[in-house]
């Protein structure tokens, strides 16, 4: 059994690294940040040409998945109509803790030029927003530098505390 | 009175002149005979029902009838005279002008190549028969009525709203109906989801996303009047004389910190 067994004191130091939790943490959580599918309108197109081959969403570990429960961030992609208020509220309810909301284009911003009775006027009136994208729609190498400008300041936080309830919660 | 003349010339204005006595010009209305299949097709309706008028518009047969006699006049038209397809029926809000919807059916023969328009008219209460048994494409145009002006339909299998949801409040494709929305609907994701005592918590919508409250200094800095960030707007503003812009911007990288060392312009 110990035919192969390594001495480390010989061999250049141990294989250990010291490091801090938060920042072992934070490499994991900010490396695979799977988002949840939630392309509403035309902005939608340009989210799924960021996840194929030519822009490769998945080099930041952005994933997408088709349920809340196994996605960390929601990237809303589109115009929020107020039949669907409900639903996206439900759906960010049901993502699992620490979750983050990315609102892409004009229209999630601020209801964008839908300045009518049937559009929600900016997603922040429903779900806390952690970081808005301009544009109509934004190109996909906007929406990878808005992932990692998330990443960027997920980096900055402490895993000790619960996340903080935001806004509207 | 007469109004002062103003040569309307300018092409990049024109769509923004307004001429409040300008009135739109009136399909002209041809007699059916002009048309061999309308002419015919109009005598064998007015043998069995008593319609208001018919008369033809570009080119295609328009019959006006009494709400009451909708559904018959339909089965008619799809089995003996061979309009065969239901392309569109909907409604136009009169109630300004007369107090009154008008409904009308938009038909297609196929084997004729021929449109017919059935129109009719109903008092804002009233309801009007489905012809869903005559053409099953009806349905969903039934319910859409329904949904965007309020006209609620007979027999209907299925009397739902179609695209708004089932709480709302007021029908959308109404002359009154605000564009914005009204009360219920400027509230209606916030009264939903957290219920009514959050409307002051979240605030009404922003319905201006180029307004900039001058006084908020959190979010924003006033241009030539830059204070501290949250400070009151009337307060001391920074002195920031020394930035050019269009000077160039010189950056020493230091490749062994691997970081910039000095930028400076």
């Amino acid at each position: 059994m110990a035919q192969h067994q390594v001495n480390y004191a010989a061999s250049g130091g141990l294989p250990v690294a010291l490091t801090t939790v938060d920042k072992i943490v934070n490499w994991g959580r900010t490396n695979s940040l799977w988002a949840l599918t939630y392309g509403l309108a035309c902005c939608a197109i340009e989210m799924m040409a960021t996840g194929a081959s030519r822009y490769d969403f998945d080099r930041f570990g952005v994933i997408f998945r088709a349920s809340p429960r196994q996605a960390d961030v929601m990237i809303v992609a589109g115009t929020l109509t107020k039949k669907h208020a409900e639903f996206i509220r439900r759906l960010y309810d049901q993502m699992a803790e620490p979750k983050w909301v990315i609102s892409m284009g004009s229209c999630a911003n601020t209801g964008g030029m839908f300045n009518t009775y049937a559009t929600v006027q900016g997603v922040d009136r429903v779900i806390p927003v952690d970081l808005y994208l301009p544009g109509c729609a934004p190109r996909p190498e906007t929406l990878q530098y808005a992932v990692m400008l998330l990443q960027k300041k997920l980096r900055k936080k402490t895993i000790f505390n619960r996340q903080k309830p935001k806004r509207l919660v | 009175m007469m109004r002062p003349y103003r040569p309307k010339d300018n092409v990049q204005k024109k769509s923004y002149y307004t001429d409040r006595f300008w009135v739109a010009p009136k399909i002209p209305k041809i007699d059916v005979k002009e048309d061999e299949v309308f002419a015919s097709d109009t005598k064998k309706i007015k043998e069995k029902f008593d319609i208001k008028d018919a008369y033809i518009q570009r080119g295609q047969l328009v019959v006006e009838i009494d709400p009451k006699i909708n559904k018959d006049l339909l089965f008619f038209l799809r089995d003996e005279l061979e309009y065969d397809m239901l392309m569109e029926l909907s409604a136009i809000d009169y109630l300004a002008q007369s107090g009154e919807f008008e409904i009308f059916y938009q038909l297609l023969s196929m084997s004729k190549r021929k449109r017919v328009r059935v129109k009719c008219r109903i008092k804002e209460n009233e309801a009007i028969e489905s012809v869903n048994s005559v053409f099953r494409s009806a349905d969903w145009s039934e319910r859409e009525m329904y949904d965007m002006f309020g006209i609620v339909v007979n027999n209907h299998p299925y009397l739902k709203r179609l695209l708004m949801p089932d709480d709302w409040v007021g029908y959308p494709l109404r002359k009154t109906y605000p564009l914005q929305g009204d009360e219920a609907a400027q509230w209606y994701e916030i009264d939903k989801i957290f219920g009514k005592e959050y409307r002051e918590v979240v605030g009404p919508e922003m319905r201006d996303p180029a307004y900039i409250n001058e006084n908020d200094t959190n979010n924003f800095a006033r241009y030539k009047h830059e204070v501290p960030k949250g400070a009151p707007a009337d307060s001391e503003p920074i002195e920031i004389d020394s930035f050019n812009e269009d000077a160039p911007l010189v950056e020493t990288f230091d490749l062994k910190k691997s970081k910039f060392v000095n930028r400076d312009r």
